[in-house]
């Protein structure tokens, strides 16, 4: 099973490398990546020195071109495909199907994965995208069950990646459009969710408020934990109930599945993070390291080290984790 | 703008995308085939637990709005998870009389293989020339922008279709709660603390969904069981003109639980010319919107601030 860890600049992607990561994925510094933020992702000089660094030790590189082609900007998307086939990347990760086809024409050679954020939940969506376009690989959504998972690995004809560490995205991927409601700024045509330039901290006699482009996300007292406004983790008024009503500020982690995955024949395991330090992408890709060796060392005697648990715990949104969807009783 | 005095353009009632009754979905489309709507989108295509209407039943409806000269299409589903999501599509798409809204790429591969056009649904992410092309080699006919677009992007999307010779129609969300998001989780249940398994459907008593409020009372988005759609609702019927020189065809108007009958009038004088313009002075009602035509946030309104 390959590790994929994110790369949101240069020493992120020397630390997954030297960490243990199979393979690392990374963007360009525009709107063509689904993490665009201020300071984060690649220019093309220091692509090239990652790809080098990573290619030296025999580990893989992803380029994800993986938002959505807006109206006037088909020329800056099909750059990026081109920028990154020249630089020589082992895969491209798309979301749209336009551009799924332009890569697929111009550089059939060259390893197309569909990006999480291409909403394939059935194995009749992966045949499309497999029939189209030829598609090696998918990233599966968030939002499937572990029954689903393992349905869905038996017919699809493509390998599987799942999500396995990191923020948790609730709503299906690809077909989320709250941040611009919001904000008029969203993952698929800018790269972005609850962008950090519409946020407003505001301390408050009613206590610490965060806002999102003037709407109150959450409010804490006192002494509470305050996190990123992300609009689905606020609290917010249902029938006259105040509570997360959407999803709680937590992480994904789905360490414990690891055996199951395995023996579903899934293909590779996906830490997100690349807008996080490289600290934070070392101290993941070691844990998940050791974890995936020693399953593949002794696969009936695997079981999840307390320490790992509190490795990943320290460095997860809101300090819990959950399996999310992977578990039934979440939905 | 202009009033273009003899707009082509096309009025369609979108999906139901709340839960009501048997006999409130009857009754409501009984009513609808005298409305002057071209096109009505009939189906759940929300969630699959909710099994009052079957397929046949949606056909009987279908039927009849047939009769009343009404272009029919069946939504499908747009959260496609599990084995008998696939079974229930497969049906939908073979049903041998309507047309689909294909709303994930399952329904497409399926449309596709028979050989059956279809309506590419605003989750499927057309936002670019490229994108509409592949899909209308493999048989889309007209296509939903994704909500999120503005008039201007419509504009010069449409305009790149036609001179690269695709020529699939455009269909424009311009009345009802956005649809904005969905989960594998429902929201409904989560809020009577019910697991989705064992929801006992819940979200069948709230027929325009719940109220997602800030803890300063701001209608933020609203609930409707695996869905989430905007708190305010989007309301272009000033926008008709612009809708009609975009080079869309078509525009959806979403059912409500009440009051359609006068939002189909509406749109139906604006097509014509008749509506009379907004008084610039008047308050906007706090629960409307129509930021995104206008290349703003989705919650905005192009007049300014809400009442």
């Amino acid at each position: 099973m390959e590790l994929v860890c994110p790369a949101g600049n240069l020493p992120a992607l020397k630390r997954a490398v030297d960490e243990g990561a199979d393979a690392v994925y990374f963007g360009f510094q525009n709107t063509t990546n689904a993490r665009q933020f201020a300071g984060l992702n690649f220019t093309h000089k220091r692509a090239r020195e990652g790809i080098d660094y990573a290619h030296a030790r025999g580990k893989r590189v992803f380029c994800a071109i993986n938002t959505y082609p807006q109206p006037d900007g088909w020329a800056l998307w099909t750059r990026a495909v081109d920028d990154a086939a020249a630089l020589g990347v082992d895969a491209l990760i798309l979301a749209d199907m336009g551009l799924l086809d332009y890569a697929a024409r111009r550089y059939p050679n060259l390893p197309r994965h569909l990006s999480v954020q291409g909403s394939a939940t059935s194995h009749e969506a992966l045949r499309f995208y497999h029939e189209q376009f030829g598609i090696k690989r998918a990233v599966l959504p968030r939002v499937l069950s572990i029954t689903q998972v393992r349905d869905l690995a038996k017919q699809s004809p493509v390998e599987l990646e799942v999500f396995a560490f990191g923020s948790l995205c609730i709503m299906a991927e690809g077909r989320c459009y709250l941040s611009s409601y919001l904000t008029g700024e969203s993952p698929n045509t800018r790269g972005v969710c609850s962008p950090a330039a519409h946020v407003r901290w505001e301390d408050t006699p009613e206590g610490l408020e965060s806002r999102l482009n003037g709407v109150l996300i959450d409010r804490y007292a006192a002494g509470e934990n305050a996190g990123y406004p992300t609009l689905c983790k606020g609290r917010f008024e249902v029938e006259g109930e105040t509570y997360h009503a959407i999803e709680e500020p937590t992480s994904l982690n789905t360490l414990e599945l690891l055996p199951e995955l395995a023996e579903l024949g899934i293909s590779a395991v996906k830490i997100e993070g690349r807008q996080r330090s490289p600290a934070y992408v070392s101290k993941v890709a070691g844990i998940w390291r050791e974890a995936i060796d020693r399953l593949e060392a002794a696969p009936g005697r695997f079981h999840t080290d307390p320490s790992w648990m509190a490795g990943l715990g320290e460095v997860s949104e809101g300090t819990t984790t959950t399996l999310g969807a992977y578990e039934r009783r979440w939905k | 703008m202009a009033e273009s005095s003899c707009s082509p353009l096309q009025l369609a009632l979108g999906p139901v995308l709340f839960y009501w009754t048997r006999e409130h979905y009857a009754q409501f489309y009984r009513d609808a085939a005298d409305w002057p709507v071209d096109i009505v989108y009939l189906g759940e295509s929300v969630c699959s637990r909710r099994r009052d209407m079957k397929l046949d039943d949606w056909l009987g409806i279908g039927r009849e709005l047939a009769q009343s000269g009404k272009e029919v299409v069946l939504s499908s589903q747009t959260l496609i998870e599990s084995d008998a999501d696939l079974r229930d599509l497969r049906k939908l798409c073979d049903n041998g009389e309507f047309r689909v809204e294909a709303n994930d790429q399952s329904a497409i591969q399926r449309c596709a293989s028979a050989g059956l056009g279809f309506v590419g649904g605003a989750a499927l992410n057309l936002y670019n020339t490229a994108a509409i092309g592949v899909l209308e080699r493999a048989g889309m006919t007209r296509f939903n922008a994704p909500v999120e677009m503005s008039g201007k992007d419509v504009t010069r999307l449409l305009g790149d279709c036609r001179e690269q010779g695709v020529k699939a129609d455009g269909e424009i969300f311009a009345y009802g709660h956005l649809p904005l998001a969905w989960s594998s989780r429902c929201f409904t249940a989560r809020r009577y603390q019910k697991p989705k398994d064992r929801c006992r459907f819940v979200c069948q008593k709230h027929p325009e969904g719940l109220a997602l409020r800030s803890q300063e009372s701001k209608e933020v988005f609203t609930l409707n069981g695996i869905q989430t759609l905007s708190g305010a609702c989007q309301d272009l019927r000033h926008d008709v003109a612009s809708i009609a020189a975009s080079g869309a065809g078509v525009a959806r108007l979403s059912p409500r639980a009440e009051g359609m009958a006068a939002v189909v009038a509406g749109f139906d004088a604006a097509r014509r010319g008749e509506l009379a313009a907004p008084d610039p002075l008047s308050l906007v009602e706090a629960d409307v919107c129509d930021g995104y035509w206008h290349g703003r946030p989705g919650m905005d309104h192009s007049r300014g601030k809400t009442a």
